[in-house]
């Protein structure tokens, strides 16, 4: 696999100067919020102007911006995040904790998308126009406009309020001292309904996609050969139709990362998940600028990991890639 | 002496759009002999390519059909892939980005034959032999952007031949190639028809061509056939005035022309 | 243009989004005047249940405000941040991108990279940032939605540009020797919208959607009444008054779906008429 790991050197080396860029930015942008983390530490916890001055010095919060931020890179690069005010606890601890329940939330919220969503695409766009086709399209769209966090509320409602399904918050039983299979059953029984409010409006939108790639893929000369060839009709729509269509599919998993990860923030808050997305919710309400600022570039780590994997996952499904013919 | 594979009494291909019905095909009247070499030649939009899809049974929902098409030379409706190989024109589109040579030149063998998964690595390695890839072990696993556009047109072929059919329809299956590959390509379809005996119906813009391969020319212009018979006689004795001009012009359709002959 | 008016009322979808966008926007014009009173007043006894007092036909919230009011108030926050951001959003990237792909080089480069640093972090999360820096008000809305759907247009106009840029008409431009960034204004900027304006559904849809959550996450404009805030009021009573919270997300459904709809429509009658040229 020579042609992944440079595809992948590349990728990396290309995304050091974006994380610059990122880190720079968030800086300026929170420099512009009005009062510092002592501030906001004060207004909490109490305490008078020789403290906040003492603190301050402790923090370097006294010096300019600049060497703010000169400071700022350079435990950044120590992958020191900072401590954060609000928690009592490196910023780094706090983020590893919280960062787990996330990844299950969005990956199985990805998985649930992406499978369900080439499914019903591939029974759509396998006869254009056909009475299951149009049933799709019409309940994608009218899916793929509902808010998620709207989605979560209602489908709380339902399954977990009238129906008692489901539990209605958490990410698992409290003390419940579960352990091995049944603590992954709790946790699994806790997330079907977050994962399905998140990831309904992918489900759609992978849908969306895989029918309209599919249309465009019937229409090529590859597969009037196929059908030349007096290939079964399965084969054809699977193999040679679907295959090809699903390229773009992956693609667009990359690109909806940031969305997605945007999007637990409001579905965590909702069922009251301990992660990542909640996290941020929480120190923009406890004014934690530097909490905040490690989360913003934690998820811009986050989001280019995802999509280098993508990467390489469309490098190994697409034979063109690194050839120099990649665009055809 | 000669049997007749095919016979096409009255065919007409036609379409609906925005209300009127135009033609691709009108009122076609013509025999495929078994073994033969059949040239159709004209200019694009003739109904050269309706006429190859419609023999196949390829044409699309939408497309209206008239007429007959009945294969005395086969003792059944024939199926593409098994009774009917197909060349297209652009080897760079009709071979699947994305699946190995491999696996598209044994699919076919596999379907109609019921190969099971090491008969047909063989057959398809046999077949890209036969298409005279090189390193044909290697090709087996390789994509088509690996290739030239003259190999990719040769593994073309050998899809179109993997489930050993009776007709070979080479539809523009040089045109879109330089003149040095055109010919290799031109050799190739006449080694494998002689050796299989194959019957094939070649279409082409180029008389040129025509004349090369071809025992019987059959001349379409704007959907109607003008003009059918022995290659030696519409060469040297075309009864058409369109034939004619085609002959004495000996000009590649495909060309932009300089001056619009109704100005 | 009135053949494009008319192939786009003769598609459904076109069609069907003009009246779900024509009747939120009446909803939005005419709520002052149907509902003068300021929609964040109380009216009435509080959980008043729907269809049950006739002056009060949705009933009222917990604090006793009228739902019909918020709901009619409410489509003005949406469509306002929607057609708003989605305007700085095309403005902002449509110049970035033309001018990247016509400087092309080092400014290009280093454009690209800034997008490039947009795109990797999570346009709610900025909003969120940026929301918590300002302080909320409906112009720092919109420009915090802008800020995370500028990228789109700015990527889509540069690739425009690019393959406009090498052809006849701009060369014949510097031939007759226009300023390469009047080429650009005058020239390329106009025949690069098309694509561009297609994107615009979905920057306004994603609008709406992501105002509706800040909205909800109670970081929205507190003086004004809008349906991601009515959502998370309804939810302190969710078990026994359910509807506080439905109605409303219903509001946000068929804005976003007329959007999308009346997208297709507009995608669906320009890709006719480029297919006739």
């Amino acid at each position: 696999m020579n042609r992944a790991w440079l595809l992948a050197r590349r990728r990396i080396l290309s995304s050091i100067p974006v994380l610059l860029i990122v880190v720079i930015g968030t800086f300026f942008l929170l420099e512009m919020a009005s009062g510092d983390a002592v501030d906001a530490y004060l207004v909490t916890l109490g305490g008078d102007a020789g403290l906040a001055q003492s603190l301050r010095e402790r923090y370097g919060l006294d010096q300019s911006a600049l060497a703010r931020l000169w400071l700022y890179a350079g435990s950044l690069a120590r992958l020191d995040l900072g401590f954060s005010v609000a928690f009592n606890r490196p910023i780094l601890d706090l983020i590893l904790e919280r960062l787990p329940n996330t990844l299950w939330l969005m990956g199985s919220a990805i998985a649930m998308a992406f499978t369900f969503g080439t499914l019903f695409g591939i029974v759509a766009g396998a006869r254009p126009g056909s009475a299951a086709d149009r049933a799709l399209s019409i309940g994608s769209l009218a899916l793929y406009a509902v808010p998620s966090f709207w989605l979560g509320l209602v489908l709380s409602l339902v399954f977990a309020v009238q129906l008692r399904w489901f539990p209605t918050a958490g990410i698992e039983t409290i003390a419940s001292g579960k352990t091995g299979f049944a603590r992954a059953l709790d946790i699994a029984r806790h997330l079907v309904l977050p994962v399905s409010a998140l990831g309904f409006i992918y489900l759609a939108l992978f849908l969306r996609m895989m029918r309209a790639g599919m249309a465009e893929v019937w229409r090529q000369d590859f597969v009037l050969a196929a059908r030349a060839k007096g290939l079964a009709r399965r084969r054809i729509v699977l193999r040679h139709v679907a295959r090809n269509a699903l390229l773009p599919l992956v693609t667009m998993l990359g690109l909806q990362a940031a969305t997605m990860l945007g999007g637990s923030v409001v579905i965590e808050s909702v069922f009251a998940i301990p992660g990542f997305g909640r996290l941020a919710h929480e120190a923009v309400a406890a004014r934690d600028a530097p909490l905040l600022m490690g989360i913003i570039v934690v998820s811009a780590v986050l989001v280019i990991v995802v999509n280098l994997l993508v990467d390489l996952a469309y490098a190994w499904l697409d034979p063109r890639v690194g050839s120099g013919e990649a665009s055809s | 002496m000669t049997t007749t594979l095919a016979t096409l009494r009255g065919l007409s291909v036609s379409y609906r759009r925005e209300g009127a019905q135009t033609f691709a095909l009108r009122d076609v009247d013509l025999d495929i002999a078994t073994g033969g070499r059949l040239a159709i030649i004209g200019e694009s939009g003739s109904g050269k390519s309706t006429l190859a899809l419609a023999l196949a049974g390829l044409l699309p929902p939408e497309a209206s059909l008239a007429g007959t098409i009945d294969w005395p030379g086969l003792d059944h409706v024939p199926v593409a892939g098994r009774d009917i190989g197909m060349v297209f024109q652009d080897p760079g589109s009709s071979l699947n980005p994305v699946l190995t040579i491999g696996e598209q030149v044994s699919e076919g063998a596999v379907r109609h034959l019921r190969l099971g998964r090491a008969t047909a690595r063989q057959r398809a390695l046999d077949l890209l032999a036969r298409v005279r890839i090189p390193q044909p072990q290697a090709a087996l696993a390789a994509y088509p952007h690996q290739f030239s556009g003259g190999q990719r047109q040769r593994i073309a072929i050998a899809c179109a031949i993997a489930a050993s059919p009776r007709l070979l329809i080479a539809d523009e299956a040089t045109s879109a190639l330089d003149m040095i590959v055109q010919a290799e390509i031109t050799e190739l379809l006449d080694t494998l028809v002689r050796e299989d005996g194959m019957s094939l119906v070649f279409i082409t813009h180029d008389i040129a061509l025509a004349a090369k391969l071809a025992d019987r020319i059959a001349v379409f212009r704007d959907a109607t056939l003008v003009e059918v018979g022995p290659a030696r006689q519409v060469l040297a004795r075309p009864s058409q005035d369109y034939t004619r001009s085609l002959i004495a012009t000996h000009i590649d359709f495909s060309a932009p022309r300089l001056i619009d002959e109704r100005a | 243009m009135r053949r494009f008016a008319l192939r786009f009322l003769r598609s459904p979808e076109g069609m069907v989004g003009l009246v779900l966008l024509a009747c939120l926007v009446a909803m939005a014009l005419l709520a002052p005047f149907v509902f003068p009173r300021d929609p964040l007043s109380i009216v009435g006894r509080p959980l008043i249940a729907p269809f049950t007092d006739a002056s009060l036909p949705l009933g009222t919230d917990r604090l006793g405000r009228d739902v019909l009011a918020g709901l009619m108030h409410g489509a003005r926050a949406s469509l306002l941040v929607g057609v708003f951001a989605a305007l700085v959003a095309v403005a902002v990237g449509t110049v970035v991108g033309t001018v990247a792909g016509f400087a092309g080089g080092l400014i290009d480069e280093a454009l690209m990279r800034v997008v490039d640093a947009f795109q990797v972090v999570p346009a709610f999360l900025l909003a969120l940032a940026f929301v918590s820096v300002t302080g909320p008000s409906l112009p720092v809305i919109v420009f915090a939605v802008a800020l995370g759907a500028w990228t789109g247009p700015a990527r889509l106009a540069r690739a425009e540009v690019l393959s406009i840029r090498e052809r006849d008409y701009v060369a014949a431009a510097r031939a007759i020797g226009m300023h390469p960034a009047e080429i650009a204004f005058k020239e390329v900027l106009p025949n690069a919208l098309p694509p561009v304006l297609a994107l615009v559904s979905v920057i306004v849809a994603s609008a709406v959607l992501i105002e509706a959550a800040l909205s909800f996450l109670n970081l929205g404009d507190p003086n004004i009444v809008t349906w991601g805030s009515m959502i998370a009021e309804g939810r302190n009573v969710l078990r026994t008054a359910p509807f506080l919270s439905i109605v409303p997300g219903f509001g946000l459904v068929l804005t976003v779906l007329g959007v999308y709809l009346f997208g297709e429509g507009l995608v669906e009658a320009m890709a006719h008429r480029r297919g006739r040229q």
